[in-house]
């Protein structure tokens, strides 16, 4: 049904590519992370939520083509539908049908419940295309009502110390989501220019998510990416306390290395529980794993008793949005 | 262990210095002393004896994370801490009660571990770790595996203890220099308030050369300055005090049971004298290469020479203290004329004068250092006291250009500590009959973002996983610095370089321009 080519996932029955890494004629793209959506293809189809987002990342002139969650075509000769995977808003997985053999393409997605987003649905395959971001034991998420406690609290530090607070987070996808998390009523908020670009897709979608109601004086709490470390503009901000939203802060060495105060561990991937969870719930005999430690949980899922292999991506360079 | 535990968040928790030595105090000013002990110790950098082996600690929490252990270490490799990774993997722990204090910890569960039977070890680490939650487990791990790195300079303990005990950094620094065990009465001594005169076993502080940067003209006068060879050896303090000889090591290490015949040649000087100097292995009146000395260090203990075709001699080059009086204020100048009285006897040697017309005579004379197995040159102000530390101005050591060959990237490994999970150590290859041959492994000189660049290279270019390493597609040529060269029959190309580094990212180069084993050979031959 799909094999990996140098261009990308191929669906040769079909005609077409998901998420493919160079430009192809049709690209079926699971989300509007650039590592998945490149640009010049000629067509693509993603599912309706996230139609305004890819828009916004590929450009007005772009041929984009949509469907609504679980609408099921046909794309030469296999049944295709796109199906919630809760990474972003938008994100999809991919089912392909061809005479009764079932593959889902998970693209990026996670467990925990997500305001911005449609949840996971589990689908029954027979072959299930997996990420494995996080794919090792060393990475159980805590509960997320935990680590937006502990933001809070870190920002009223901050504002007792008579400083501001950086929250570094991915501009698409992250950042909304702790926007959505935090308390509008606890102080000034502040986003970066490339994290409110991607707000009115989101009020689009019927979220509202810039604070309403008046500000409270104090110093402020500014969402930004990674990239804006170190820029003029957050230097405006004089005296600050930084910390940095990503599933890696589970580990000591990668926040040391983006030199912050504060790791928060929110990942919009799924950890490993809920790798074999999910895995589990689709009752694939067949698992293709992809991306960050495939190789790991191909072997653990040989280990198991399923046919498991690793499916090669070709990823450019510091692509990773959770890195 | 609950206050330590806070400590540790607290430091892990801000990048500012401030703040971390604020925490440091809160902790020493409200520590009971047989844990603020302990706590110090680790903090200064001091280990306990090594109790448990990797893989038995790997196994213990295979078995109760129900893990295999193979996917251990790949958890291992990606976090690049074994104490991490094993907190990680332990299935969480709400213990019913408070865990017991740091001392008891130490004293009672993790010291006794090294005398007792892997199965019996294995369950006393079970035993522990109940008793914690998981930041307490991850301290307790690393005291057992030794890499307790918070991120706290010595220094800046030393600031905060001197604080909590009303005395002068430089105070502290000293004492905190001399032997004192992880007790309650030594720390006690330790934060005692009067400034007294140091114990008899204690070293001075070390005085460090900043290296030289501009030309030697830019220093003035050569008449000004004393000359040394630049000794690649063990730095140490030689110390003769109350009918006791104590060598130092810059490390902070007693390190006089490994070298007698430095300590018995000790035993010859005046009482009251403190030297400054290199410990190097010799021989035919020349030092020998710094791997046979590193041979010396490894023991435990050592019989005697005679067992030992490796002689050993401290090359001293400065006097500290004379007659028990602190000497460290005097000119230069003055403390050589003291310690040319000495003399040389053949295991304590005097670093001698070079002697040079001018600075041009001298940069030949540099040209010499490679053949005589030292590093560059010592240039020293004559009116200079001795310092503290490091600093700019009165003393510069003057190094060796590096050799440097094009080498390409073959294998690449992931990192630890700071650079855990990124692929950051590297192996090069130069050509042999077209083949490339693995010369150097280097794990410094690229910034982040070239970091990060060949991290996603060999993530994208993988050929083959050998365990943890990746053979990578050989397209990256680099420039590498290294020191010296010397024979080696282990190494398959033959050789082993000293100090290799990487210079710089040569992406002018393809693979087929890098280097030849037989540009190697010849340096080799010339050295």
């Amino acid at each position: 049904m799909l094999r990996s080519t140098d261009r990308g996932l191929y669906c040769e029955a079909g005609g077409f590519y998901v998420d493919p890494w160079e430009t192809v004629e049709l690209a079926v793209v699971t989300h509007a992370h650039w590592d998945h959506a490149r640009p010049g293809c000629e067509a693509y189809l993603t599912a309706e939520p996230g139609e305004a987002l890819l828009r916004e990342r590929l450009g007005p002139e772009v041929r984009i083509q949509s469907v609504p969650y679980g609408h099921r075509f046909r794309q030469g000769a296999v049944e295709v539908s796109l199906h919630p995977a809760g990474h972003i808003l938008g994100s999809a997985q991919v089912r392909l049908e061809s005479r009764g053999e079932v593959w889902v393409v998970s693209g990026d997605y996670k467990r925990q419940p997500d305001p911005t987003c449609a949840p996971f649905e589990p689908l029954r395959c027979h072959t299930f295309v997996t990420e494995a971001t996080f794919g090792l034991p060393v990475f159980r998420w805590p509960p997320q009502e935990q680590v937006f406690g502990e933001i809070h609290h870190w920002w009223r530090d901050n504002q007792q110390s008579g400083r501001s607070s950086i929250l570094f987070v991915y501009s698409l996808g992250k950042a909304q989501r702790v926007l959505a998390g935090l308390d509008p009523a606890a102080g000034p908020l502040v986003l970066h220019e490339s994290v409110a670009r991607y707000l009115p897709a989101y009020e689009a979608d019927g979220l509202r998510l810039l604070p309403s109601g008046q500000t409270v004086p104090g110093p402020t709490l500014a969402l930004a990416p990674p990239s804006a470390a170190g820029s003029a503009w957050l230097r405006g901000f004089g005296e600050a306390s930084t910390g940095f939203v990503s599933g890696w802060m589970q580990i000591r060495g990668k926040r040391r290395r983006r030199s912050v105060d504060r790791g928060f561990v929110l990942s919009d991937h799924a950890d490993w529980p809920a790798l074999l969870a999910t895995i589990r719930e689709t009752g694939a005999e067949n698992v293709a794993v992809t991306n960050g430690y495939a190789a790991a949980l191909a072997r653990w899922l040989a280990a198991q008793g399923r046919k498991a292999w690793v499916l090669e991506t070709r990823r450019p360079a510091d692509s990773d949005p959770e890195a | 262990m609950e206050r330590f535990a806070r400590l540790y968040v607290e430091l892990d928790r801000t990048t500012r210095t401030a703040e971390k030595v604020a925490a440091l105090e809160r902790y020493f000013a409200s520590a009971p002393a047989p844990d603020a002990a302990w706590a110090l110790y680790f903090l200064t950098g001091r280990k306990l004896k090594r109790s448990v082996a990797t893989p038995l600690m790997c196994a213990q929490v295979a078995e109760e994370a129900g893990l295999p252990l193979w996917m251990v270490a790949e958890c291992y490799d990606a976090v690049g801490d074994l104490a991490e990774t094993l907190a990680l993997l332990m299935p969480e722990n709400l213990p019913a009660t408070p865990p017991p204090p740091l001392h008891r910890l130490v004293e009672e569960g993790l010291a006794p571990l090294c005398h007792l039977p892997d199965q019996a070890k294995r369950q006393r680490l079970g035993e522990t770790w109940r008793q914690l939650d998981s930041i307490q487990r991850l301290l307790s791990n690393k005291l057992i595996t030794g890499e307790f790195r918070v991120g706290v300079a010595r220094t800046l303990v030393v600031r905060a203890l001197a604080a909590v005990a009303g005395l002068p950094p430089a105070v502290m620094d000293h004492r905190l220099m001399g032997p004192w065990e992880p007790t309650e009465q030594d720390y006690r001594a330790l934060l005692r308030g009067e400034a007294e005169v140091s114990g008899p076993g204690q070293p001075y502080p070390f005085f460090l050369a900043s290296p030289l940067s501009g030309s030697p003209p830019s220093l003035g006068p050569m008449e000004q300055w004393q000359v040394e060879w630049k000794w690649d050896g063990i730095r140490a303090q030689l110390i003769r005090r109350r009918g006791q000889v104590l060598v130092w090591s810059r490390g902070e290490e007693l390190i006089t049971h490994q070298f007698p015949e430095i300590r018995r040649a000790g035993e010859a000087l005046p009482e009251g004298t403190v030297l400054d100097g290199e410990i190097l292995a010799w021989r035919d009146e020349a030092p020998l290469p710094f791997a046979d000395l590193q041979r010396r260090l490894g023991r435990k203990t050592v019989q005697g020479e005679l067992f030992d075709p490796v002689l050993v001699v401290f090359m001293a080059f400065d006097l500290l203290e004379a007659e028990g009086e602190d000497w460290r204020a005097r000119p230069l100048a003055q403390r050589r004329r003291e310690l040319e009285t000495l003399g040389g006897k053949p295991h304590l040697r005097l670093s001698p004068r070079i002697e040079a017309g001018n600075w041009r005579e001298l940069e030949t004379r540099l040209g010499e250092s490679r053949s005589r197995l030292v590093e560059g040159l010592m240039l020293k102000r004559l009116d200079s006291p001795y310092g503290v530390g490091r600093q700019r101005g009165p003393w510069w050591k003057w190094k060796i250009a590096p050799y440097t060959v094009d080498a390409v990237l073959i294998y690449a490994q992931r990192g630890h500590g700071r650079r855990a999970g990124l692929f950051t150590d590297y192996t090069f290859g130069v050509w042999e009959r077209g083949e490339l041959v693995p010369i150097a492994k280097a794990y410094s000189g690229l910034d982040d973002e070239e970091i990060r660049e060949v991290d996603s290279f060999v993530q994208n270019n993988t050929l083959q996983r050998m365990g943890p390493v990746r053979v990578v597609t050989p397209v990256h040529v680099f420039e590498l610095a290294f020191d010296r060269i010397q024979a080696s029959s282990r190494h398959r190309s033959g050789m082993a370089v000293r100090f290799p580094r990487i210079a710089r990212w040569r992406r002018d180069k393809g693979p087929e321009q890098a280097d030849r084993l037989e540009a190697l050979r010849e340096l080799l031959a010339r050295q």
